[in-house]
């Protein structure tokens, strides 16, 4: 993240109401806080259908907000969005490329309706498709190109106009494993170069790994902001031990609760106990000499910390569902 | 407004057209250069029809090709545009007030239902020349009446292309351009119609037959045909109506 902490996005009571064939309003965005600071990545994770895209949309101009206030770089995004568009850039969930013309003709065409004039976007463009690896097929048109191809593709066309802050909206949906860290690997330098980065996501890892800070969104709301590691201390002992045993597993669960220090919760179910607590390698080797002093075999022990899975079934009772 | 941006996106389209020049061609040229073929050459040499019928045809099959033009040439890419992908997304996100994409866009089908005219009238004129009697009764008008008829062809693609999804093309040709062509005087003088009144009166709002009313009198004025005053009147009103249709349709698309 970069050192430059003045808030390049601003959110106030931000709503986003829709009508439904019912006659009934749906409010897809019900009134959210948030400012993003200049330089960083910014993640908005969350189910399907949490409110993420329409947040997004309100944000580049593109849905009209019901209520509240946004501004990006100081522009009022509803009075002002021909300075917004100026400055921001969209990477969309879908694939919008232009069909008709070639991934170079993408590229060159998007700056021109920038303003930019054709000898700086052509050498854009060619610079972008040699960091994007697809120098040699820029003759090619979109519907030649694999999921991951377009997709970079797509990051390409936003950086053509230089914005400040860019919007990936759910970038890596659908792509195979290592498509999605090439992905993450892009923004990642993008970043390091200056980008500020507002991303949404329905996958932990990806907000977990690429992520300075992290709004939890779930039916409109935004449930909790931080950084990925202050969240995952919202769930009380920072740590899980996980224990798989041949023996009788409520037996063992009041030992430990017993004899342990440091223990938030245990969950035991038929042959597995999940204990949430502080001081992991201490509680560790203790946990091996109880199970040892009262005879319990341990099949296996495994420790591993807070998942912003964790945080989020915490927080909504429910799972993130890829 | 930006100049710049405006200039790019009609680059862009004219770009598009280009490459596929053979495509534009077939498109506009078939279907009017068989009518011109059939009713100005085949049907009056076996004496299906009389050989005057030349005159009434001419200024219909000039409208017919403009409007098809427009909307083809406007209609079915502002669908694909707007479709499941939406493609037209970055030009949205184009730093220019949404309100002239829509004009580019009109202003371009404009340009292609112009170029239909223009390739169109030579080739007929040539195919029906045996039997056609063009009395051009004035040059500025018939100018004024094919670029109002061409921008009003692009208006109602616009329409058109905002209303239906690219799958629903075939219900949009059948439930309304094909009818608008059959009751749109474009095989038939207006005037033709005075022992139907109800029909003669129910076409009125249809601006194709404004547009063939208005060549009638201007390329064949010997054939009955509207007051040229009244097809100019029919033809500013539709294009008022269409292109606020298009406003609102095009907007509605727009912004979700």
């Amino acid at each position: 993240m970069a050192d430059d902490q003045q808030n390049i996005l601003e959110i106030y009571g931000l709503s986003k109401n829709y009508g439904t064939s019912s006659g009934e309003s749906l409010r897809a965005v019900a009134g959210i806080d948030l400012s993003v600071f200049g330089g960083e990545v910014f993640g908005l994770l969350g189910p399907n259908g949490a409110g993420k895209t329409t947040t997004i949309g309100m944000l580049t101009t593109k849905i009209k907000i019901s209520g509240g206030k946004a501004a990006i770089s100081g522009f009022d995004v509803a009075k002002e969005s021909m300075a917004v568009k100026k400055t921001i850039a969209v990477v969309p969930q879908s694939i919008n490329l232009d069909r008709s013309l070639s991934a170079r003709e993408n590229l060159i065409f998007h700056a021109k309706y920038f303003g930019i004039n054709t000898q700086k976007a052509c050498e854009n463009a060619d610079r972008l498709l040699k960091v994007m690896g697809l120098e040699n097929r820029a003759g090619d048109y979109p519907s030649q190109f694999s999921g991951g191809m377009a997709r970079r593709l797509l990051i390409a066309r936003a950086l053509m106009h230089d914005p400040k802050i860019i919007f990936l909206d759910e970038a890596t949906t659908g792509l195979d494993p290592q498509t999605k860290r090439m992905i993450w690997d892009i923004v990642s330098e993008l970043n390091d170069k200056g980008l500020t980065i507002f991303l949404t996501t329905h996958n932990m890892e990806e907000a977990d790994r690429l992520c300075d800070r992290i709004a939890i969104m779930d039916s409109g709301k935004i449930l909790a902001l931080d950084t990925p590691a202050n969240l995952k201390k919202i769930v009380q002992g920072g740590n899980i031990i996980e224990i798989q045993t041949d023996s009788d597993c409520e037996q063992l669960k009041n030992w430990l609760d017993d004899e342990l220090d440091g223990v938030h919760n245990i969950e035991c179910s038929p042959s597995t106990l999940r204990l949430f607590l502080d001081r992991p390698d201490e509680n560790m080797i203790k946990i091996i000499e109880i199970a040892r002093a009262h005879g319990v075999g341990l099949e296996s022990i495994e420790l591993h910390g807070v998942t912003l899975e964790d945080v989020f079934i915490h927080l909504t009772g429910k799972g993130l569902r890829e | 407004m930006n100049r710049k941006t405006f200039q790019a996106l009609l680059v862009r389209d004219i770009r598009v057209l280009l490459r596929n020049y053979p495509d534009f061609i077939l498109r506009i040229g078939v279907n009017p250069i068989f009518l011109a073929f059939i009713f100005g050459f085949v049907l009056p040499k076996t004496g299906g029809i009389p050989e005057s019928f030349a005159n009434i045809i001419f200024p219909g099959i000039l409208g017919l090709s403009i409007i098809s033009a427009g909307v083809q040439g406007t209609a079915i890419p502002l669908a694909w545009d707007f479709g499941a992908t939406r493609e037209i997304d970055d030009r949205l996100m184009a730093p220019i007030n949404t309100i002239w994409v829509l004009v580019e866009k009109i202003i371009f089908g404009t340009f292609q239902s112009l170029a239909a005219g223009i390739i169109v009238f030579p080739v007929a004129y040539f195919l029906m020349r045996d039997n056609l009697n063009i009395e051009l009764t004035s040059i500025p008008l018939f100018i004024v009446v094919i670029l109002l008829s061409s921008f009003i062809s692009a208006s109602l693609g616009m329409v058109m292309g905002t209303i239906f999804e690219p799958m629903r093309f075939a219900i949009m040709f059948a439930t309304i351009i094909i009818p608008m062509i059959f009751l749109g005087a474009t095989y038939y003088p207006w005037a033709m119609l005075s022992n139907i009144p109800w029909l003669k009166w129910a076409i009125l709002v249809n601006p194709l037959l404004y547009i063939n009313e208005a060549y009638r009198a201007i390329l064949t004025p010997f054939v009955p045909h509207m007051n040229i005053l009244f097809s100019l009147l029919g033809l500013v009103v539709s294009l008022l109506i269409l292109l606020y249709v298009a406003k609102i349709g095009f907007e509605k698309r727009a912004f979700n």
